[in-house]
């Protein structure tokens, strides 16, 4: 059975219908990239995955565990689905080694010297060890956003949602925050991410996914996606895109 | 007329002024406690939890205190049950305070940004969870600054419990100008007592924004 299972995925809000009939499966070891444009859909289906948004009907599972509106069940999926958002979301009156240490104590019930130790190995993985005792706001974006993947890994997901992660951060910062994803893609993680990085996503990816007006429109590998487009409105986006790139 | 000198005049505002610190202190013990449960019952997720809790702040928010007060202290009297009048007080505050309290609190837990709980949540806790160690950590700095400026409310308002006969120091200050016929000096040296009781906490408030700041 694939990874990620989702079957039939609908989700509006009030009467819009915002991801309509989505199937999707995602084999251990995929980094897959949803792009399209804003609108499309590609963020509450993420979010959909770890249960932040319920859906309306449909069916996910992740490793065999089914997201469903109940509380413990749903704490159950999400110890196996890590997420990192636009805004970092870091715990301001934490300091980044607490940020990758909470959870670990609150809902794994580790020791503080148990939760530290691992909060502090997921910070070194990240290139962050050093600034373990530094509070949120004395960070640079590209670090926070580092710190929450940490955060992320401590739980030891077995895949990993990625919303618009470098969208937040200035042009210069991008890079670190993507290495750090490039390199767990490589050692194998699975990784679902929204994103706006084509080349990134060309590089990195195993699969594209391009979501229009609430629907998987087309999706392949990278090189097909990005270098045959099918339908109009990914050749238009990708159009868009690329004079986007070329203008700035 | 019995001569009042300026001293025992003090004396006699300042033993008042016990009852008004007491009936304060209470009222913001016991308010605060049914003010956080209040708050908690705002923030459910369960309709006949939320519901009642913002009517019940709704009520004590759109009427006036000396009606509250009025209502606790004579309405038991028609069904045979006095009640003094520093109970009456007592619990007409309690009541006041936390609707005002919670509301005070319900704000500071709001404002706490939304992505906060989803990143806790995202960690697999529970919301309770998420409320106690990621929400409330942040609401209490915010909470502080205005609950210490709510205090600052609680003893003025605790001058309406003279009108009901409890002898805090408004009502001291009442019978002292009836025997002395100088009202300027003694409610002047009430209002000098307020003061003394009020602007620390008002100091203690603006002190608390600027340590608290809310950006960090």
């Amino acid at each position: 059975m694939s990874l990620v299972k989702i079957e039939g995925l609908c989700k509006s809000f009030g009467g819009l219908e915002v991801l309509r009939d989505i199937s999707l499966d995602v084999e251990r070891g995929e980094v897959i990239a949803l792009i399209g444009k804003s609108g499309s859909g590609k963020s509450t289906f993420l979010r959909c995955i770890n249960g932040l948004e319920q859906m309306n009907s449909g069916t996910i599972h992740v490793d065999a565990e089914p997201v469903e509106a109940d509380e413990r069940k749903l704490q159950k999926l999400r110890l196996k689905v890590g997420m990192i958002f636009q805004q970092f979301n870091l715990f301001p009156h934490l300091t980044a080694l607490d940020n990758t240490a909470l959870a670990l104590r609150v809902v794994k019930n580790m020791s503080a010297a148990e939760a530290r130790a691992v909060g502090l190995a997921r910070l070194e993985k990240v290139g962050l060890g050093h600034r373990a005792d530094s509070r949120p706001h004395q960070l640079s974006g590209g670090q926070q956003q580092r710190v929450a993947i940490a955060r992320a890994l401590a739980m030891d997901p077995v895949v990993l949602l990625c919303d618009e992660v470098t969208s937040a951060l200035d042009p210069e910062l991008v890079e670190e925050v993507l290495q750090v994803i490039r390199r767990l893609a490589e050692e194998g993680m699975t990784v679902i991410m929204v994103t706006h990085e084509m080349s990134f996503a060309r590089s990195v990816c195993s699969r594209v996914v391009f979501m229009h007006e609430g629907r998987l429109h087309e999706m392949g590998h990278p090189e097909e996606v990005f270098g045959n487009p099918k339908t109009p409105e990914l050749r238009q986006f990708l159009g868009q895109t690329a004079s986007a790139a070329t203008a700035e | 007329m019995t001569d009042f000198t300026l001293q025992q005049i003090i004396y006699a505002l300042v033993l008042g002024a016990r009852w008004t610190v007491l009936l304060s202190l209470s009222a913001f013990i016991l308010g605060g406690i049914l003010g956080l449960v209040l708050m908690l019952g705002t923030i459910s997720q369960r309709k006949w939890v939320k519901l009642p809790a913002l009517g019940f702040i709704w009520l004590v928010q759109a009427t006036p205190l000396l009606m509250q007060l009025f209502l606790i202290f004579f309405g038991p009297a028609l069904f045979g049950k006095d009640v003094p009048a520093w109970m009456a007080a007592c619990i007409a505050l309690t009541l006041w305070s936390s609707a005002y309290l919670a509301e005070i609190w319900r704000g500071s837990v709001l404002a706490v940004q939304k992505g906060q709980t989803e990143a806790a949540l995202s960690l697999a806790m529970l919301r309770g969870q998420a409320l106690r160690y990621v929400v409330l950590p942040q609401a209490v700095r915010m909470a502080l600054p205005p609950t210490a400026g709510f205090m600052v409310q609680i003893v003025k308002s605790t001058a309406l419990a003279s009108i009901v006969g409890f002898t805090e120091l408004m009502k001291t200050g009442n019978i002292l100008s009836n025997v002395t016929l100088d009202p300027f000096v003694v409610y002047g040296l009430v209002a000098i007592v307020y003061f003394c009781l009020c602007y620390p906490l008002s100091l203690v408030s603006r002190k608390m924004e600027t340590v608290f700041d809310v950006t960090r």
